[in-house]
């Protein structure tokens, strides 16, 4: 054990401030670190900057030499996880190996915190220098956590004290997939719908921005992106008649600069002259009014709660748009525009460069929000820059990133709800027979309306050329005659039944090549995988299950190399990084819930199939192999 | 009538020769908890202001138990957050037969309404009327799972979705009446017609500024399936079927009282057994 002056010594010369930072005066960490000084000006921004009480101008002195990515070097640097994503490109892929195939096996725990949270715990722990944050659920608190002392001490907790009401208003569990850190900042999102800036050094709110309004359905549970001075925010409640939206914040003042809707006339939902789908099919003036009757598009859903990717080179975002709603598909004839949409966007003006609509008059509740894996692809022999999306109605999308094309659309899983994806159209192929109307009886409906994939997102790794993707093997019957709801009393939904697709096994983890369009293995879960993942260049992929397994895999074979049962089910997004005592370290949260945990986080009823929007039926079990309750673990050699 | 009032001069009777153990006095004192949504009229509120909050007052009454509330948001999730999960024990009013729960016999019958300005003179009764197919018609929705509003399935069964406006069920939450909105609309014109909730419509309408039109949709059951006229009924969890018996004999002692709450809040009646118009 010694004292950390030597790194924070060599940090201050580097930028050339002499200035005494008080928080890392007396501070213990575990050894010396070495490898921080031999890792370059990058990593001397990571080191130095974030220790709490360094000022932020500083930060915004060495970020000026990078001003189009200013937590690149951050992302690049493996000691760090500042957003859940890891990186721009999305590929939560880590350049650590210490912890590899040959030695995981010694894996243990080496510390634990409580979040004092029973809810679904699906956010990524954040890491900045010596410091670990981590957002809750509702009430959301934030922590911020002393990776350089044992034991994890808390630095500070912000509550941000969230209306109670916003917890009925939340449609499926209270969740929060995780906070972001960019220049000095921790951003995150409330379920009530505020913004909110804090200071990383002290947790002192810098602003706080309602962005949206409980009172009409709105909520967020989606974790921001900080993309060139923007705070990137959608919102939730498509089944509350919610006009779905992306806002693009203000970094410094928490200031809304625009709101982009996924519904509405072109100049509401941002498209104007530098706007070119690729396909015909996305091509005409307000296709977000035509392509619904009348005025239907105003509670037209299309909300955004999942995730947002960022090119630097082509200074585009890109992310999707849910489900139409709260209409009934029989009664919204057409595209229902821009639902199901992914969108490529200006991150500082929000202005909509290309947009490709993934399912068309979506019937099956298959929300657009899943991750985007951004890539170069050698493609027919020339270098395709790529967007990877394993959506949610069963394909993993290839498709240009400069252009919108699809290049291919391989399922993934059990895919009856349609035949396919036409290349040359873009269209997806819809199954008929599948879709659900009043008074009609549809079984076997897969995927079920979590999809192939719901939001646990996926991992690539540069070394295998593989997608990691953590999913479900679930299909659903309808009955579309429970017509019965009656203002005023409780609600009873319609009958959805959800359970195990072909197999038997309700989820799946697989090693996918985006190349081929090709699965190269896969492990069967009992259990849907509802967490995320992470890959390093020890050739290893983490993932939890919902019982609370957590699982270190061979990234080349799938073979199952370690295991540890936490105390809860996993649906949280598993991060690694280099501690301050540079070692390795892998982080996750354990805390059962989200959609498919429901039944445990919210008590439901096992007897009552129809609950949580039919998943309780596909997960009777759970409540006898895991209980609830919201632990962060951090393992080491 | 007369009968209704014998029953309950014995059910009183009955309650004051029980109440005499110490066992039963304790009982008494516990507290009725009530699970409701404190922004909800007509249906409740939090300033007690709804027919349910006077219902609930009625039956506290009768059981010797004073009230309280368990307040929580009408929608997806309410009875599994407030009767299942035991924060309270009665919810004063649901469909009858609802599956969540246990619920007692049905104490009032009302229907989905016509609802138009009166000075339109427009005499829509039935959804087979030529005039929907042209008239801008107010519906209110509820989610996103396939299900909705009776309304919305049968004007969609009719190939009506052109001229039909949906405004949320959940509304406003900030305002109150949250629901009212579909309503306003009518007042403002913004709408011809809509298709609104019994209770919810003639609550609004003894309300309204300008005088409104109700009339009871027809059919009454829309093949295959598909109905507008419910019974009412409280609900309790299923295990609790003596408090849920107890209930029963309370509602069909009491029912003319609760008849002349609901007839107060404008809530058009039908007969449990056939039509029974209210004043």
């Amino acid at each position: 054990m010694l004292i950390d002056r030597p790194t924070h010594d060599a940090c201050m010369r580097r930028h050339g401030d002499h200035r005494p930072n008080a928080a890392l005066h007396g501070e213990v960490i575990r050894t010396a670190s070495l490898g921080v000084l031999a890792l370059g000006a990058g990593l001397a921004v990571a080191s130095c900057h974030p220790e709490p009480s360094r000022p932020a101008r500083s930060v915004n002195a060495t970020r000026g030499s990078a001003p189009a990515a200013g937590t690149a070097p951050l992302a690049a640097d493996d000691g760090q996880w500042v957003r859940p994503a890891k990186d721009f490109a999305s590929t939560r892929f880590s350049a650590l190996d210490e912890i590899n195939t040959a030695n995981v096996s010694r894996l243990r725990v080496v510390s634990t915190f409580s979040t004092g949270v029973e809810r679904g715990h699906e956010a990524a722990p954040i890491v900045v220098g010596g410091t670990m944050y981590v957002v809750t659920p509702f009430p959301n608190f934030v922590y911020a956590l002393d990776l350089t002392k044992p034991g994890l001490p808390i630095k500070w907790k912000y509550n941000p004290k969230p209306e109670a009401a916003s917890q009925g208003v939340a449609c499926c569990d209270v969740v929060n997939r995780g906070a972001v850190y960019d220049d000095g900042k921790i951003f995150f999102n409330t379920l009530d719908d505020h913004t909110i800036a804090l200071d990383a050094a002290t947790g002192k709110p810098v602003w706080d921005t309602k962005v949206g309004d409980i009172q009409i359905g709105e909520t967020i549970t989606m974790a921001p992106l900080v993309v060139k001075g923007r705070v990137l925010v959608g919102d939730s409640g498509g089944e509350m008649g919610v006009r779905g939206w992306l806002k693009g914040l203000d970094e410094s003042s928490g200031k809304v600069v625009w709101t982009a809707y996924h519904t509405g006339p072109d100049k509401d939902v941002l498209i104007g002259p530098s706007f070119k789908a690729f396909y015909a099919k996305d091509r005409g003036k307000d296709l977000g009014v035509s392509t619904w009757p009348p005025d239907m598009w105003k509670i037209g859903g299309g909300t955004m709660w999942g995730w947002i990717s960022y090119d630097p080179a082509l200074d585009l975002i890109y992310y999707g748009s849910g489900n139409p709603g709260p209409w009934n598909p029989d009664v919204r004839p057409g595209d229902n525009k821009w639902s199901t949409t992914i969108f490529a966007r200006r991150p500082e003006t929000g202005e909509a460069v290309w947009g490709y609509q993934l399912t068309p008059h979506d019937v099956h509740d298959y929300d657009g929000i899943n991750e985007q894996i951004l890539i170069d692809l050698p493609i027919g022999g020339r270098t395709r820059h790529v967007l990877v999306r394993p959506e949610r109605n069963g394909y993993v999308y290839v498709i240009d990133r400069t252009t919108g094309e699809v290049i291919s659309a391989q399922p993934y899983g059990y895919v009856n709800s349609s035949s396919g994806v036409d290349i040359k159209t873009g269209l997806l192929a819809a199954n008929p027979e599948k879709a659900p109307a009043v008074g009609k009886v549809v079984r076997d409906i897969c995927p079920a309306a979590p999809g192939t994939k719901d939001w646990q997102p996926s991992a690539y790794s540069p070394r295998t050329g593989l997608v990691y993707i953590p999913h479900q093997n679930l299909c659903m019957d309808e009955e579309g005659v429970a017509a019965n709801y009656i203002a005023g009393t409780p609600y009873v939904g319609m009958n959805v039944k959800i359970f195990a697709g072909p197999g038997g096994n309700r989820g799946v983890f697989e090693a996918w090549n985006p190349a081929t369009g090709r699965e190269v293995w896969s492990i069967k879960e009992d259990l849907p995988v509802w967490s995320g993942t992470v890959v390093t260049a020890g050739d290893l992929a983490f993932y939890g299950t919902m019982d609370g397994w957590f699982k270190a895999v061979d990234a080349r074979t799938g073979a199952l190399l370690w295991q540890f049962k936490t105390g809860s089910g996993i649906i949280g997004q598993p991060i690694t990084y280099r501690g301050p005592d540079g070692h390795q370290y892998v982080a996750v949260l354990s805390g059962i819930g989200g959609w498919a945990g429901a039944i445990v986080a919210g008590g439901l009823d096992s007897r009552d199939s129809s609950a949580a929007a039919g998943f309780v039926n596909a997960v009777r079990d759970l409540p006898s192999r895991t209980t609830k309750g919201g632990m962060l673990y951090l393992f080491a050699l | 009538m007369t009968q209704r009032g014998l029953l309950g001069a014995f059910g009183v009777c009955a309650l004051a020769l029980l109440a005499g153990s110490a066992a039963r006095a304790h009982e008494r004192a516990t507290p009725l908890r009530i699970c409701a949504d404190p922004n909800n009229l007509p249906f409740s509120d939090s300033a007690q202001r709804g027919f349910e909050n006077r219902i609930a007052s009625l039956v506290g009454n009768e059981l010797g138990r004073p009230v309280t509330y368990t307040w929580w948001a009408q929608r997806r999730g309410f009875a599994r957050n407030t009767l299942n999960a035991g924060a309270c024990d009665l919810i004063v009013g649901t469909a009858s037969g609802a599956e969540l729960m246990a619920t007692t016999r049905p104490y009032y019958k009302s229907s989905y309404m016509f609802v138009s300005r009166r000075d339109r003179r427009l005499g829509v009764r039935s959804f087979d009327d030529p005039a929907l197919r042209h008239l801008k018609i107010g519906v209110q929705l509820v989610g996103d799972d396939f299900a909705n509003t009776p309304p919305v399935h049968a004007l969609a069964n009719r190939g009506i979705t052109k001229n039909v406006v949906g405004y949320m069920i959940y509304g406003d939450y900030a305002h109150a009446a949250p629901e009212r909105r579909v309503v306003d609309a009518v007042e403002r014109g913004d709408v011809d017609i809509a298709v609104v909730w019994g209770p919810l419509a003639g609550y609004l309408a003894q309300r309204s500024p300008v005088p409104l039109d109700l009339v009871p949709v027809s059919p009454r059951l829309d093949l295959p399936y598909l109905p507008f006229v419910f019974d009412i009924a409280m609900g309790v969890r299923r295990r609790d079927t003596t408090f849920r018996n107890q209930l029963d004999s309370i509602i069909q002692r009491r029912q003319p009282s609760i008849d002349s709450i609901l007839t107060v809040y404008g809530v058009p009646l039908l007969s449990l057994g056939g039509v029974r118009e209210a004043q």
